[in-house]
């Protein structure tokens, strides 16, 4: 089959490789409809994550029809058409069993790595370095889904791919961050990042009932998207970040903030976005924590930070004296998709959204390896890429 | 290759690329200044002035982080053109130099004017990406994804129970409710 494979830092190609197989009895095997490239593939992409070796296939957001299934799966059948999410779930630990689905006990076959790395063990990762278990990812004709009676979620006739794919990560990853804010009818809940996940989150915090949400960027074309799903936008290379949520707060701050951005934080203006960037460059620092500064600075005390953007290893100079004395509460994680499936899935068949908005760019397999550098360098108005196998 | 946006391409300009070269020339550069002073002032027939080597290291160092940092790197590119005529001027007036040091001299000062050549037209590039970005930008004015305009969806979702573990305890809910 054809996969999309890692081998090297900026180097993603479109391989031949070997077909999968069902390898444990709950497994199953989805042939791919469509597939999706998220932001975070990008770190994978830069090089930033550690734990990936040359050739791993990659991709953690897919759909598909169920091909083939194990003996003990009484969930699937041939015909399934599923989307699956990005985490993979035993459905049995304790932690799954409370709910806390992305942090598995079982599922990531690399347990003792990420254990060193993380202190704990998270769940198994499609196509996301060794650390959470090497499993091959979804950028590809075909995919190996362990524990397929758990985490697949299975689309009813009606929608199209185009509706359900980000059912697997951003729509739940975005919807997530806005729920752990606890948002009240008052908040204003400001959103750094107006890539797919922030654009996720904006319109679940004006679902949830957030008076007003603003959107931080300094991509055009997002911005507008972002105003289109009702944010007030601030381009940080025209304006204060600081001085324009005073202005729309009243001089008190956002009560709550989403950081939709991660570890790749944008060099800005700022002192500490250079800093960050010149340390990145020789290797003192690892993630570049710019937004997770200004949101700590920003927000109101006894406010909210809920951090959906992905972070991989090592931060400086995080003002923790003003985090602690401000009383914030910070929230944070990979997503437990599950918990939210069902009640996406319901809202996007009630019409309340169509999560289709976001896709700027459809291509074949592959062209998957060129649209990495078009998506991460935001060229040609891209936002969201989707590829047909 | 299908675009559900029709914009014109936004190639990243030669600006940046030249911005990142010329980064990290001058941080090896400014290293080297920093940390064997009495070689270079050797090299550059200037015995005696490791402290204005040192200097112009420092200087180095901080155009370096500047460039490869900054979103826009052309004031940096500027500041190593000035840094140029700076070391320029500082080589033709020779302080403390001996006269038989003059062909040394001659080709520091040769070295000096091709990187600030370079360091010019660099200076001088297009920023392509920049331009084509502010001319072409896209608007996704119509991308909602919502049925009614925003305003008509605010709290649609309201029938949403948040989880009791994401939000705060009972004991810590603020007194007062909006």
């Amino acid at each position: 089959m054809k996969a999309l494979c890692w081998h090297g830092k900026k180097d993603i190609r479109c391989d031949t490789v070997p077909d999968p197989k069902i390898e444990e009895p709950r497994d199953a095997i989805i042939r791919m409809t469509s597939c999706a490239i998220c932001g975070s593939d990008l770190h994978l992409f830069g090089g930033f994550m550690p734990g990936m070796e040359s050739g791993d296939i990659i991709g953690h957001e897919f759909m598909g029809e169920v091909v083939e299934v194990g003996r003990d799966n009484k969930k699937l059948k041939v015909g399934d058409r599923v989307v699956v999410p990005f985490t993979i779930c035993c459905g049995e630990c304790e932690q799954c069993r409370r709910g806390n689905w992305s942090v598995c006990e079982r599922s990531n076959r690399n347990k003792d790595l990420a254990d060193k790395m993380f202190g704990h063990s998270t769940a198994g990762m499609y196509g996301y370095t060794h650390l959470t278990g090497g499993y091959p990812g979804g950028q590809a004709e075909y995919v190996r889904v362990p524990f397929a009676d758990v985490t697949p979620v299975k689309i009813p006739d009606g929608l199209t791919d185009e509706q359900v794919l980000f059912l697997g990560d951003i729509f739940p990853t975005g919807w997530q961050a806005a729920v752990q804010c606890d948002i009240q009818p008052d908040d204003t809940v400001a959103v750094w990042g107006a890539g797919p996940v922030g654009q996720f989150a904006m319109r679940s915090a004006l679902l949830l009932g957030a008076r007003q949400v603003v959107a931080i960027d300094n991509v055009r074309e997002r911005l507008s998207m972002a105003k289109a799903g009702g944010a007030i936008p601030i381009n940080f290379d025209d304006e204060s970040v600081l001085d324009r949520l005073k202005e729309l707060t009243g001089g008190k701050g956002p009560e709550k903030c989403i950081d939709a951005v991660g570890m790749e934080a944008h060099t800005t203006r700022s002192l500490d976005s250079m800093v960050d960037r010149a340390k990145q460059t020789v290797m003192l620092e690892t993630d570049r924590p710019h937004v997770l500064r200004e949101m700590i600075y920003v927000c109101r005390p006894a406010g909210t930070l809920s951090i959906p953007g992905v972070y991989g290893g090592l931060i400086d100079k995080v003002p923790f004296g003003a985090l602690m004395n401000k009383g914030l509460t910070v929230r944070t994680g990979q997503t437990h998709v599950n918990r939210w499936t069902d009640d996406l899935l319901r809202r996007i068949q009630d019409g309340q959204i169509d999560p289709s908005f976001v896709i700027t760019h459809t291509v074949g397999l592959e062209d998957g390896p060129g649209m990495y550098e078009t998506f991460r360098d935001k060229k040609d108005g891209c936002i969201k890429v989707v590829l047909k196998p | 290759m299908t675009r559900t946006a029709s914009p014109a391409s936004c190639p990243a300009g030669a600006l940046r690329s030249a911005a990142q070269g010329l980064g990290i020339f001058s941080l090896a550069l400014g290293v080297a200044e920093l940390l064997a002073p009495r070689a270079l002032a050797r090299m550059t027939g200037m015995p005696g002035r490791e402290t204005l080597i040192r200097a112009c290291g420092l200087r180095e160092i901080v155009n370096g982080i500047g460039l490869l940092a900054s979103v826009d790197p052309r004031p940096w590119l500027w500041s190593r053109v000035a840094g140029d005529a700076l070391d320029l001027s500082t080589l033709a007036l020779r302080p403390g130099a001996r006269p038989a040091a003059a062909p040394i001299r001659n080709a520091a000062m040769w070295m000096t004017t091709a990187v600030g050549v370079v360091d010019m037209a660099c200076a001088l590039l297009p920023d392509r990406a920049r331009n084509d970005a502010a001319g072409a930008a896209i608007n996704y004015r119509d991308r909602s994804g919502m049925p009614r305009p925003p305003d008509q969806m605010r709290g649609a979702a309201s029938d949403f129970e948040v989880p009791r573990d994401m939000r705060p305890p009972e004991a810590l809910r603020a007194y007062t409710t909006p």
